[in-house]
């Protein structure tokens, strides 16, 4: 039996951006539910280590437009820069609303929240690094979920945990809400609503190593585009260098901030070749680049896939007490104690800068005109706004959630007041119940499992941080495959309890499809910029490409369209560091 | 290397009662007890439930009892172990499928000690002030990411499962010994009941279960000392 619920607005996703928006709707209306496949706090917001960037020039002196101009240099000059300027301003504020909260920051001597550096975040337009990023030791993201769920908690919202969402509910422009899966009995659930905000997080899980949780698999962008919602810059995705060798565990920039350094296998510091200023905090799109050409010519660790970050120098007392869990990390994975010994590194895949487009107040928008869809809103790692443009500077991630959380919230709010419930769709559910059906008797041979497997090995070969035609080319065609063999897989799980084959099966279907976005946009893209590296176009090439990528799946052919950038402080020059 | 992983399943849709199903798993001595649930349910059989996402011991999803401890399943490393390994869901919690167990009451619990800052004057503009000893005060407790390890291996738990249990005690010792917050009474009526922290009876097993390495039982010591000291 399907239940059908009714509240003016649903949020899908109790990260930092979903919990943020529901508070800000919740002061305007109680009948706002949060709809979230994890436990609010078991999201991938609380994973996130060294810190959250806001000039508030705690530690020197620091300027909103240093930050924006950072941004957006960072970027590549694809961001936004209206979206870049509100984000900037907006972080002190939303830090300070954290601080009041509770959330628990490290502070200074004199009791002000404590900064540190962070990767491409200067003084005074790229003078030298400055300390912007506020940080509660390198658990700034555990803090920040935990706040913020205790603070919906203290507003008495609604949560459905452990409910995966299988269908937005879209017609004529107009959202009507989403229909979910119930984890713990298998029933489905449809939740008919005046508005309904996306905060569903990233997609790392497209790639074999990588920072990202199991649960990060797009859901919430791979149902966009399948309601016909394009999707903006799916090329950029972000390698963060410093992954635990293999396991691609997140070893943060902060240990870089905090003075760690990256050596080849001669120990030489080799990032003064390459960024001469900022050195070991160059922007990641950069760095990662940099290790691989280290490793391409042979100077990684024992003349393998890796490099080490140094932190020996910085004595036991910084090590234990400001990165107490990455030291952690590489205590129980590794066995490698970093106060004594190097940490073996690797890029791994961190964050997707593409996503769902929206404008500044969150609403999604479906066209190059930025024609917002009625009640639909995005926010967060799903979104694409675009703040982050071609690559995104640490700590700017848990800004966005903030600042555009908050502002989608707003937006939303207004919006109920005056907006209608819209009819339900004929049979609301049909389309996700066949889904689940056709996945449940599906009788072929293949497996989720391998099928994954092979996605993921072959993204890392042909779509990570070096790309060319002819790898993007066979990566297209090894889509089609497994797109083929995944109508052929058979699950084991047939049952309704907690069936997490079936959910994994899901999730897989929205890695592939995302994956092959991605693919079909960097193949277009012939340009490099930021995080999109084409070997077979090493230039950044303006006059062509300084433009946002749309692509459109219609009848499962992909369209592409473009969207121009907006620039008003900083006109487009080369990136040195 | 092969390793012998028996784990107590129990599908209600399926099964009368609980069993143990055993299983050889071809992992690496580094990899972690969740890569070899996960060899299992990817290679051997689909049907096998656990929680899991982060896989490195953040988002609390999979605390077990692992050789008859409760640890997260991310982060205990195979060599550690050896062979064979066995796996139950977490005790006193009704069990929902395999190792997922419902942990409605136990968030309940943590929802009944207030876990959210209380102070209604007004902030100033910028932050409010704490100094780094004050903030240190309370360091420890702010590390719980809720997994339900120390609490499910209380003995007084096991005896009663009304007890509020150390996990919503850590929570409520954050905000108690936090310089900001004004709650401090209001939260130490709650656990000043029959059924709040007067039932600890100091055995410990909380602290070695917690894996963020929080010292629970000191936690719960100093909330105890602060009811003795407010005269409630
Ligand atoms: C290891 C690591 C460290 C990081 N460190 C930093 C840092 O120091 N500074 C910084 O700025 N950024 C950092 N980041 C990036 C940042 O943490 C994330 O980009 C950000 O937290 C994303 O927040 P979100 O709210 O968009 O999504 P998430 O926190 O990932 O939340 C997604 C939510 O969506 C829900 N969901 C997903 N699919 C469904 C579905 N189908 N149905 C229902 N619910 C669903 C999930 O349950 C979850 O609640 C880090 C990232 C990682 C991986
Ligand atoms: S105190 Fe430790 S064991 Fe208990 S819930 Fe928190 S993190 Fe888990
Ligand atoms: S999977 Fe997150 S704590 Fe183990």
């Amino acid at each position: 039996m399907t239940t059908v619920h009714r509240y003016d607005a649903v949020i899908v996703g109790a990260g930092g951006a979903g919990l943020r928006a529901a508070l800000e709707v919740a002061r305007a209306t109680p009948r706002v539910a949060v709809v979230s496949k994890l436990y609010p706090i078991r999201s991938h917001t609380g994973t996130a280590q060294g810190g959250i960037g806001a000039a508030l020039g705690n530690m020197e002196e620091d300027h909103w437009e240093w930050h924006m101009f950072d941004t957006v240099k960072g970027s590549d000059y694809l961001a936004d820069q209206d979206a870049v300027e509100i984000m900037c301003q907006e972080a002190i504020a939303c830090v300070y609303e954290l601080e009041h909260w509770g959330l628990p920051f490290d502070r200074t001597p004199e009791g002000k929240i404590a900064q540190r550096r962070f990767g491409g975040h200067t003084r005074n337009f790229g003078e030298a690094p400055v300390r912007r990023a506020c940080h509660a030791a390198d658990r700034t993201g555990h803090m920040i979920l935990q706040t913020l769920y205790q603070q919906c908690l203290k507003h008495e919202v609604q949560f459905f945990n452990e409910f995966h969402v299988l269908d937005l509910l879209l017609e004529d422009n107009v959202c009507r809400g989403i229909v979910a899966l119930s984890l713990a009995d298998g029933e489905l659930h449809v939740f008919h609503a005046k508005a309904v905000l996306f905060a569903t997080g990233g997609f790392g899980r497209m790639y074999k190593v990588t920072s990202n949780a199991r649960s990060l698999t797009g859901d919430g962008v791979a149902i966009a585009l399948r309601r016909g919602i394009p999707l903006e810059d799916m090329e950029f995705f972000q390698f963060h260098p410093t992954g635990i060798y293999k396991l691609g565990i997140l070893i943060s920039e902060a240990a870089r901030g905090e003075g760690g350094i990256l050596r080849n296998r001669q120990g030489e510091r080799f990032m003064e070749r390459y960024a001469p200023t900022l050195l070991d905090l160059a922007p990641r799109d950069i760095i990662s680049r940099c290790m691989y050409t280290e490793i391409r010519e042979g100077r990684g660790i024992d003349g393998k896939d890796y490099l080490h970050l140094d932190l020996t120098h910085l004595g036991r007392e910084v090590i234990e007490k400001k990165l107490p869990d990455i030291t952690d990390f590489a205590r129980t994975y590794l066995g490698i104690d970093p106060v004594r010994e190097p940490i073996p590194v690797q890029p791994t895949a961190h964050y997707a800068m593409g996503g769902i487009p929206t404008d500044v107040h969150g609403r999604v928008i479906r066209d190059e005109k930025n024609t917002p869809v009625l009640g639909f809103y995005a926010a967060g790692e799903c979104a694409c706004v675009s703040v982050h443009g071609a690559n995104r500077l640490g700590t700017n991630s848990l800004v966005d959630i903030l600042v555009f959380g908050k502002l989608a919230g707003r937006h939303m709010a207004d919006y109920l007041r005056g907006a209608d419930f819209a009819p339900l769709p004929k049979d609301a559910e049909g389309p996700a119940r066949e889904e689940c059906q056709r996945l449940l008797t599906s009788n072929g041979a293949e497996s989720v499992a391998r099928l994954r497997e092979i996605l993921q090995r072959e993204m890392m070969d042909k779509a990570a941080v070096f790309r060319t035609r002819e790898g993007l080319e066979a990566m297209l065609t090894t889509l089609k495959e497994l797109k083929d063999r995944y109508r052929r897989i058979r699950l084991q799980d047939k049952g309704k309890i907690f069936n997490t084959d079936l959910q994994e099966a899901l999730e897989l279907g929205y890695l592939l499809d995302l994956a092959e976005v991605t693919v079909v946009s960097a193949l277009a893209r012939r340009e490099s910029r930021g995080a999109h590296y084409r070997e077979d176009f090493p230039k950044r090439d303006d006059a062509q490409w300084l433009k946002h990528t749309l692509a459109y799946r219609i009848n499962g052919e992909y369209e592409l369209r473009y969207k121009p950038v907006v620039i008003t402080r900083f006109q487009p020059v080369e990136r040195k560091y | 290397m092969r390793v012998l992983l028996k784990i107590k399943r129990f599908n209600p849709e399926r099964d009368r009662a609980p069993y143990w199903a055993e299983y050889e798993v071809e992992v690496e001595p580094v990899d972690r007890v969740l890569d070899a649930l996960e060899y299992v349910k990817w290679h051997l059989d689909g049907t096998l439930a656990f929680r899991r996402s982060c896989a490195h011991g953040i988002c609390g999803s999979d605390a077990m009892l692992i050789n008859g401890r409760n640890r997260l399943a991310c982060k205990v490393l195979i060599k550690d172990l050896g062979s064979p390994i066995t796996v139950e869901p977490m005790r006193g919690f009704p069990v929902i499928k395999d190792l997922v167990v419902d942990m409605e009451g136990f968030f309940a619990k943590y929802r009944a000690i207030k876990p959210y800052l209380i102070n209604d004057e007004l902030p100033p503009e910028t932050e409010r002030r704490q100094s780094p000893e004050e903030r240190a005060r309370f360091d420890d407790t702010t590390k719980c990411i809720l997994c339900g390890a120390c609490t499910t291996s209380c003995p007084s738990f096991w005896a009663n499962g009304e007890y509020i249990g150390p996990a919503a005690i850590v929570n409520a010792h954050r905000f108690i010994f936090d310089s900001r917050d004004r709650g401090a009474a209001e939260r130490l009526a709650i656990l000043n009941t029959r059924l709040g922290v007067w039932r600890c009876r100091t055995i410990f097993n909380c602290v070695e279960a917690c894996p963020r390495g929080i010292d629970v039982t000191r936690a719960i010591a100093e909330v105890k000392r602060a009811l003795l000291f407010s005269g409630t």
